[in-house]
């Protein structure tokens, strides 16, 4: 049985120029002990499928017009605010780009983590203090017991996302979602904070859904990737495919636009245009005004995700013409 | 044929913070965010500078165009000492030194038009806004790829990556030599960073300029760089031509640096593979004595902790500020 079902999740936000659908028929999967990447550019809706599986948007102006999530056999979707906090927790936890801004400064990280395992479990003070150290030591922060004590702004940037995680694992979820946990770190912190991801899937088991926009960060954590482009999944393989054998142009072009480490290009190659924003979204296929190789026809209909080899489904009407031999 | 353009020698800015409180009892310190900093950057070239958050490569893109004032060491440009000279005869460099900065929402002022946008330095120039002023932002926008429609219109209707054009527009209209593009593509997602690079590329040959290329993502500063300095808590530690500094980086922040980028692919998966580096960015306020790396570094010394190793020539065109190599 799959650990979370997505299926054809469509979330809608109240605008001025009415309701905007951020999301559109999202559908995937995620096992025990698998890492999900998922990876777009703004506004590709990547961190509203992860708010919208956590629950977290405000309703009004958010609306999951369609489709349910399903967790460990439990309906997200039709679930009560109430029995939804007993799922965050101990069911998903979740961690965010800013650190510093998802910590609240007037409390001492360990009251902060403490709070949270009080919230779900019945421990006395003394039992609190001593699970709060030893999540502190498992993500890497020297001398655990006496930084209980401090407050966010004596920790620089990395040592905070290592207390939101934490956090984040102090209720031992069974799926963790990470949203660009690594954006704001500079690079020797974010190769520290991926490697202390994915040794705590090891030493837990638990799930990751790691969502950012960084190409790397896939190529060094996911066992899955998911591309949304404008909203929708384009794209969805095992790791090594998306890297090998991308079959949707987007997809294609993400990977050549990024300069390389080790070999000289003369120039890039740019995808032409810009992205557009969710109320602006063109007709059909919705990358087709960028696409290289569209016809007439990605603009009257939308390409659905369909499965073209094992385990690899795309989204795009040439794909199987175009796909390399 | 090389000739310098800029050549800073010394340069430091040091910040004093944190003073006065109750009664001005609270001590100040001093952060010194570039300390005595030397190098040189040819005319036509890009120097790429790389280092991580407040390793003062910012502040060292501002001093050289003494957008902030240094607290010691000279800048010349062009073989001109403009380290004391006064306002009015800074402006007439400045003609010859933009820049760009990361953000192209918070850069450009939403109450002017494109044209007025692209036009102010002219207009501080001594131009008088008219036909004449409106050709050249014309000719400009069509140089960025923006239509000439674009002149009426506010920044508000456009993207990130087409401001960043309007930008590029406004630091290329009076015809500079030097521009320091500050993480001027940082700030884009990847699909349109790709585009602006390539037009920074082009303009470079169109204009001959000459790039300081600011920024902290190692790939994009390889692709775009002729030679690459590398910064860590406000000394340069590693100058070399791209190709030397990443295929045989000598300083150990260097070769950290390098060896934490992401992989490309998930085969090259750099976990437990390639060695880390422990630890955090030292303060500023407070970095550790002799080298500033030492605290972090694989190799460490006892010398290291002592003396603050010098940037020296290990080889032609390859200057490293690290005592391993200085024997």
């Amino acid at each position: 049985m799959n650990l979370l079902e997505v299926r054809g999740l469509t979330t809608a936000f109240m605008t001025g120029r009415g309701e905007v659908n951020a999301i559109e028929e999202v559908s995937f999967s995620l096992k025990e002990g698998e890492i999900l990447g998922i990876v777009g550019e703004s506004g590709s809706g990547k961190s509203v499928t992860a708010l919208t599986v956590m629950g977290l948007l405000p309703q009004p102006p958010a609306r999951v017009a369609a489709g349910e999530v399903v967790f460990n056999g439990q309906n997200l979707t039709r679930m009560s605010d109430r029995d939804m906090q007993r799922i965050r927790g101990p069911g998903i936890s979740m961690i965010f780009q800013e650190p510093m801004t998802s910590l609240n400064p007037v409390f001492s990280i360990g009251d902060q983590i403490m709070e949270t395992i009080a919230a779900h479990e019945r421990l006395s003070q003394a039992d609190l203090r001593k699970r709060a150290i030893d999540m502190l030591d498992k993500v890497g922060i020297p001398s655990a017991s006496k930084r209980l004590d401090d407050y966010p702004h004596q920790m620089s940037g990395g040592q905070r996302q290592r207390v939101m995680i934490a956090m984040a694992l102090a209720c031992n979820p069974k799926l963790l979602i990470a949203d660009e946990p690594t954006t704001a770190l500079d690079v020797t912190i974010q190769a520290q904070i991926l490697d202390l991801l994915m040794d705590l899937r090891d030493e837990f088991g638990m799930a990751i859904m790691i969502i950012t926009h960084n190409m790397g960060v896939i190529a060094e954590t996911a066992d899955r990737v998911l591309v949304m482009y404008a909203g929708r999944v384009i794209e969805e393989a095992p790791v090594a495919q998306v890297f090998d054998r991308p079959l949707h142009p987007y997809t294609r072009g993400l990977l050549e636009c990024v300069p390389s480490l080790t070999e000289d290009k003369p120039r890039l190659v740019a995808i032409p245009g810009t992205l557009p924003e969710p109320a602006r979204r063109p007709p059909g296929c919705r990358f087709a005004p960028r696409c290289s190789h569209a016809l007439p026809a990605c603009s009257e209909a939308i390409p659905g995700l369909e499965l073209l080899e094992p385990a690899h489904a795309v989204a795009c009407f040439r794909a199987k013409e175009l796909a390399p031999a | 044929m090389t000739t310098p353009l800029v050549t800073a020698t010394g340069l430091s800015k040091h910040f004093e913070v944190g003073g006065g409180g109750f009664f001005g009892l609270r001590k100040a310190a001093t952060l010194k965010a570039v300390d005595e900093v030397s190098f040189t950057i040819n005319a036509g070239e890009t120097l790429g500078l790389v280092g991580e958050s407040g390793c003062g490569k910012s502040t060292l893109g501002r001093l050289l165009l003494r957008l902030i004032e240094p607290t010691s060491g000279t800048i010349t440009f062009d073989g001109n000492d403009i380290t004391r000279i006064g306002r009015m005869e800074m402006r007439g460099y400045r003609r010859s030194m933009q820049i760009i900065f990361q953000d192209p929402y918070g850069a450009l002022n939403p109450r002017m038009s494109v044209e007025d946008i692209i036009a102010e330095p002219l207009v501080i120039h001594g131009e008088r806004p008219g036909a004449e002023t409106r050709r050249k932002v014309t000719e400009m926008l069509g140089k960025v790829g923006l239509p000439a429609r674009a002149l009426d219109r506010f920044p508000h209707e456009f993207s990130g990556g087409q401001r960043q054009r309007i930008g590029i527009a406004r630091a290329l209209v009076l015809h500079p030599r030097l521009i320091v593009c500050d993480e001027a593509v940082s700030a884009l997602d990847v699909s349109v960073q790709a585009q602006i690079v390539n037009l920074l590329q082009d303009l470079q040959r169109e204009m001959g300029l000459t790039y300081l290329f600011i920024a902290h993502d190692l790939s994009v500063v390889r692709h775009i760089s002729d030679r690459v300095a590398v910064m860590y808590l406000g000394k340069v530690v590693e100058v070399a031509d791209k190709k030397t500094i990443y295929a045989a980086p000598l300083h150990p922040y260097t070769q950290a640096l390098i060896a934490a980028v992401p992989a490309q692919h998930p085969a090259q998966r750099s976990r437990g593979r390639r060695q880390r580096i422990a630890g955090d960015i030292p303060s500023a306020l407070n970095p550790p004595s002799g080298c500033r790396f030492h605290t972090r570094c694989p190799h460490v010394m006892p010398v290291c902790r002592e003396r603050a190793p010098e940037l020296r020539e290990a080889a032609a065109g390859h200057q490293v500020a690290c005592h391993l190599t200085d024997t």
